[in-house]
């Protein structure tokens, strides 16, 4: 009798807590008409940047104002507003700091063309020292070649290929050594 | 020569990084400017917290310099800065309450527990004067020339250090700019 009362009070309590379930995972429902919209929605959401919790997009803040937004946002989209309409809102309300893409003025100049700029620098800085190096080993080269006449240079290479031949030599006669110690 | 000079470069631009972060020190990021600074108040039609017969307009926010404190009952910070606002009233600075997506009955009793230091109060449950204003948390306090425009806006807490840093200055000279 008592286990049948403790089933049904703990059945109960389960139902209960299925029911509490639904009301707690929702935060905000809405409906679209066409998947065009919602698709417009979600990008929008995500380029759109919650003005109290800062580095956060409205998509995935709990900030009442975040809320706000995407509402205001979903309403603007079933009224037939672009993208850039919705945008522009939003930026007449919150300022420029309200968009993760902001427009192209003379106060972002150095945000958007900056790195285009220290790229190009980067390159002419790479060529030049490119240059210089190749300009530095031909002269290198042409110095060398302008110290020694040909007979000098014969005598030269005849001393280098006697000295890689004894060393040769002696890498053979050094050898055997090796390997009796090897051994 | 020509390159001895050349070996500072590392350093300038070590230098330059330096001087631009140093800047950056102690700048509050949270704070943003309002996006209707020097605009006037976007157009309402609000009913009045305490007389709901009464609408008010964008025109009631004009005519004199004033203050509009965005508030409401939910907001802690709005409670420690009540007491400031009772104590500008005093003084004679006009100020405009917002009730902010609060309810008419909290917010009545609110001001009869605390006092009033409104001139009269705009009663905005949905937030919809606040978000076309872009307030995005209670308090914001924004102040207002004689023709209604937004001249500035403190977010958070007002106290007599921001009187004193920002507000209180920028409101005299605008009363002084408005009787000459």
């Amino acid at each position: 009798m008592s286990e049948f009362k403790l089933g049904t009070s703990l059945s109960a309590l389960l139902f209960l807590l299925l029911l509490s379930a639904p009301s707690n995972a929702v935060i905000d429902v809405y409906e679209f008409e066409t998947d065009a919209q919602r698709a417009q929605y979600q990008s929008l959401t995500k380029i759109l940047r919650c003005p109290k919790c800062q580095n956060q997009d409205i998509a995935d803040s709990n900030a009442p104002i975040a809320s706000d937004m995407r509402r205001e946002v979903h309403r603007l989209i079933l009224d037939g507003h672009s993208e850039q309409e919705i945008v522009d809102f939003m930026v007449e309300r919150f300022d420029e700091f309200v968009t993760y893409k902001p427009k192209v003025s003379p106060a972002t100049y150095a945000l958007w063309y900056g790195p285009w700029i220290l790229l190009v620098l980067g390159l002419v800085v790479v060529a030049l020292i490119a240059s210089k190096r190749r300009r530095a080993t031909t002269n290198a080269k042409k110095a060398a070649d302008g110290a020694l006449n040909a007979e000098q240079k014969k005598a030269l290479e005849n001393y280098i290929t006697q000295m890689v031949g004894t060393q040769a030599e002696g890498e053979k006669s050094d050898a055997p050594h090796k390997e009796e110690k090897g051994a | 020569m020509n390159r001895r000079v050349f070996l500072f470069t590392p350093l300038l631009l070590a230098v330059a990084l330096g001087l631009v972060l140093f800047t950056a020190i102690g700048k509050d990021p949270t704070h943003l400017e309002s996006a209707r600074l020097n605009e006037p108040v976007p157009a309402f039609s609000l009913q009045d917290l305490q007389d709901r017969e009464r609408l008010h307009t964008e025109q009631s926010l004009q005519g004199e310099v004033m203050l509009v404190n965005v508030w409401a009952t939910w907001c802690p910070a709005c409670r420690a800065e009540h007491g400031y606002l009772i104590e500008l009233a005093k003084r004679g600075v006009p100020i405009i309450g917002l009730n902010y997506k609060d309810e008419r009955a909290a917010a009545l009793k609110w001001l009869n527990d605390l006092g009033d230091p409104y001139r009269f109060n705009l009663y905005d449950p949905h937030g919809k004067l606040g978000f076309d204003l872009g307030v995005y948390g209670a308090p914001e306090t924004y102040l207002l020339d004689a023709q209604g425009r937004v001249r500035h806006r403190h977010v958070g807490e007002l106290n007599e250090r921001v009187w004193q840093g920002s507000l209180g200055p920028l409101y005299e000279s605008l009363k002084g700019a408005k009787t000459l």
